[in-house]
């Protein structure tokens, strides 16, 4: 049957499992909005196509499915740069599509023409461009197969609008997609994997590091089981946080930068540290020669480009990481270790290190430590400042939420509001937590958990925030609004760039420059002017019961939370140490 | 350390760009760059001289295959291999020095392939070290022009027993 471009490229698109995509049209994608009626498909249009990127990565990261983009060319490609980027970081699958101007006039700057192939090479996995209807079926396959397989990562199609109406007979191809020059290796090398099973039995004083990988392919399962017989304990990156139970007495919390006390001094003393999913990013070592100074490393990952990029590892794993930590767990079973591989003294330098943690006045662990909250007669929910500890509200959030934690989904934003989340919000189940770890990307959050929350209508959905973030991307809250999803925005408004502020107190004497945000919208007004539920809490004692109201109404809600202006987030390893000489208040 | 890689690529647009935008992003260095295509339509051949220590190296080949595009990588550093580089020398030639630089040029096997009143265009081929001391022994009769290919390399057929084929 003859077909049109658009409606080629449509059926391809709900070949492939898609029910939702996010966009936002413009005059040369008018041929696939013409023939979408037709196809199953959502169109959920976003306000800004940045919006789009990142509620299609929320999508994705919240259901593990693959999502898609739909923009025009030109500004409508160029606004989508920040969330590819974004995505690239985070290896999260995406298909992008944007329009563009009929073959014939491509490099004549025509109107809204850009050449984003080039713009996006660096921060695609792949991109391609069709120059014919004929080549059409093919390309998408191909992206849908490159963006979700092997290292998932965002692939950008570019569609000239002549080839969306350009017709030919087109009926579906059904042989499965075969590229020569990418085949990404999944199996592990069964030798190297001996080499782990011995590293993994004659160590004393072992410790997972999983990062989002361990997510990505859904190893949680074979990795709590490794690490609860073998008595292992396990640290996660922030992407990795829902990997492993955040409750568990083995979960030692985040390490890095902003990492807990227990794990960064776990790591910085084991002997042996087997990273899984994880690449060893700047803010995960600190100063690289003090990374694991006493550790064997080894490291399991499906991009051999992570492997020996910034550490060095004794024993590499190209592989998935599930099928990795299986034939690990096979080989341990055969070597019949008879119970804990942790040497006792291991496992209460552990316990130390967390009570030691606990003493501590900026409690960094508590929440780490799984257990409810230590009894701490210094600790009030507010300051003696009065104003409520920004802390404070991700421990009552979770003391709300955290018995429904598989329907409970957090997004963030980047600051010090997303470190307190990953320090004080235990995550225990995978893809719980939506979070740009790699490029940092302010105003990810709300539009991310537009996107989560399509993808899990019965799910709650929460973007925590800071003022300053959730700024960069407000216009979604249309979106928000437009499509009736209960979104719920936690705003911790301290009226500052926190983070930003807190390096100009540490390293700059305390020079606060351009980090000000005295002027800010009244949330609570501009939520009802959206039709949505605004609250705001300055008085701590009714913190929780408004929280309360707020999450459990049916409506989306912004709260907007006064919290105290200065506090910071420790602990804190300055740029250039080791993770062992942290900053603790 | 200076490595020479052989780069099979898809010869599709902008496949050039993806090589040589990885090495500017990342912060690797070119030393030369030589595409041209080969006996299947399909492909390109990239020749590509870069250095840095083992650990960077290892990164570049690895980013490399990364590349959807790219079909094969070889790092020749660890194999015996021939380089040849081509070069044009356009030399101010004088009544006088003539002789001399056809001499030389004759020592240095080079082909003459275009004479001007004043100068000549020499042809030359060889590694990087005989293109070096040619054009340094040129430099007096004044070198106005230099057109260079940059290397390209091909494995040897035997190799020498301490040197295993990759």
């Amino acid at each position: 049957m003859a077909k049109n471009g658009a409606q080629i490229l449509l059926e391809c698109i709900e070949r492939e499992g898609v029910d939702v995509m996010f966009g936002y049209p413009g005059g040369v994608t008018l041929d696939i909005y013409d023939a979408m009626p037709a196809f199953n498909i959502r169109h959920v249009l976003v306000r800004h196509e940045q919006g789009a990127v990142h509620a299609a990565d929320g999508y994705a990261r919240a259901s593990g499915k693959t999502g898609v983009c739909l923009v025009t060319s030109g500004p409508g490609a160029t606004n989508t740069v920040t969330g590819i980027a974004t995505a690239y970081a985070d290896s999260i699958p995406l298909v992008v599509f944007t329009g563009q101007v009929p073959v014939n006039l491509i490099g004549n700057d025509a109107f809204q023409e850009v050449d984003i192939l080039g713009i996006t090479r660096p921060c695609t996995k792949h991109n391609y461009m069709v120059q014919s209807v004929k080549e059409l079926p093919q390309i998408v396959r191909r992206a849908f197969y490159i963006a979700r397989s092997g290292r998932p990562g965002p692939v950008l199609v570019e569609l000239p609008r002549n080839v969306l109406n350009e017709s030919m007979e087109f009926s579906y191809p059904d042989e499965p997609v075969r590229l020569r020059t990418y085949n990404p290796n999944l199996k592990p090398n069964i030798n190297q994997l001996r080499r782990a099973a011995k590293a993994v039995s004659e160590a004393r004083s072992p410790l997972f590091l999983a990062g989002g990988g361990v997510i990505m392919a859904d190893a949680g399962a074979v990795l709590t089981r490794l690490a609860n017989r073998y008595q292992i304990p396990v640290t996660s990156t922030l992407m990795g946080l829902g990997a492993f139970d955040g409750t568990s007495p083995l979960h030692l919390g985040m390490l890095g930068m902003h990492g807990l006390y227990p794990a960064n001094m776990a790591v910085s003393k084991c002997d042996l540290l087997i990273a899984v999913g994880a690449r060893f990013d700047d803010r995960v070592t600190g100063r690289v020669a003090a990374f694991a100074p006493n550790a064997g490393i080894i490291h399991i990952d499906i991009d051999p480009t992570s492997i020996r990029k910034s550490v060095a590892v004794s024993i590499p794993v190209v592989a998935d990481c599930r099928l990795a930590l299986e034939e690990l767990e096979n080989l341990l079973e055969k070597q019949e270790v008879p119970g804990a591989i942790s040497s006792r003294e291991w496992l209460e330098q552990l316990e130390i290190w967390r009570r030691e943690c606990a003493a501590n006045p900026a409690h960094v662990c508590r929440a780490a430590a799984g257990q409810n909250p230590v009894e701490n007669p210094a600790v009030s929910p507010e300051l003696s400042t009065g104003f409520i500890r920004p802390q404070t509200v991700i421990e009552t959030l979770y003391r709300l939420v955290g018995a429904h934690e598989d329907k409970t989904i957090i997004t963030t934003e980047v600051g010090q509001h997303q470190m307190w989340v990953a320090q004080f919000y235990p995550f225990s189940r995978p893809r719980t937590l939506l979070t740009s770890g790699g490029l940092g990307t302010m105003g990810y959050g709300l539009p991310a958990a537009l996107g989560a929350q399509l993808a899990r209508p019965d799910s709650l959905v929460i973007d925590v925030a800071g003022d300053g973030s959730v700024q960069m991307n407000l216009q979604e809250l249309g979106t928000i609004a437009a499509n009736h999803l209960p979104v719920k925005v936690i705003i911790l408004n301290n009226r500052y760039l926190g983070m930003v502020r807190q390096l100009q107190q540490f390293f700059y004497n305390g020079n606060y420059q351009a980090v000000g945000m005295e002027v800010q919208p009244d949330f609570v007004k501009l939520a009802e002017a959206y039709g949505l539920d605004g609250y705001r809490v300055t008085d701590p004692s009714v913190l929780e019961s408004v929280l309360k109201e707020a999450l459990f109404s049916s409506k989306a809600a912004i709260v907007d939370i006064q919290v105290e202006p200065e506090e910071n987030v420790y602990p804190m390893v300055p740029a250039g140490s080791g993770l062992d000489e942290m900053l603790l208040a | 350390m200076r490595h020479v890689l052989s780069v099979l690529v898809e010869n599709e647009p902008g496949v050039l760009s993806r090589v040589s935008g990885l090495f500017s992003g990342r912060g690797f260095n070119i030393e030369s760059l030589n595409v041209a295509p080969t006996p299947d339509p399909e492909t390109s051949h990239m020749t590509i001289t870069t250095f840095g220590d083992d650990q960077i190296l290892e990164q570049i080949v690895k980013q490399l295959r990364k590349l959807i595009t790219v079909v094969k990588v070889i790092d020749f550093s660890a194999q015996a291999t021939v380089e040849r580089e081509m070069m044009l020398v356009r030399v101010g030639a004088e009544e006088g020095a003539r002789e001399e630089i056809l001499r030389l040029a004759d020592i240095f096997r080079c082909k003459v392939v275009d004479v001007g009143h004043s100068d000549l265009i020499l042809e030359v081929s060889g590694d990087q070290e005989k293109l070096s001391a040619f054009l340094a022994l040129l430099q007096k009769y004044g070198v106005r022009e230099v057109a260079r290919t940059g290397t390209v390399a091909m494995r040897r057929s035997l190799q020498p027993e301490h040197k295993e084929p990759a």
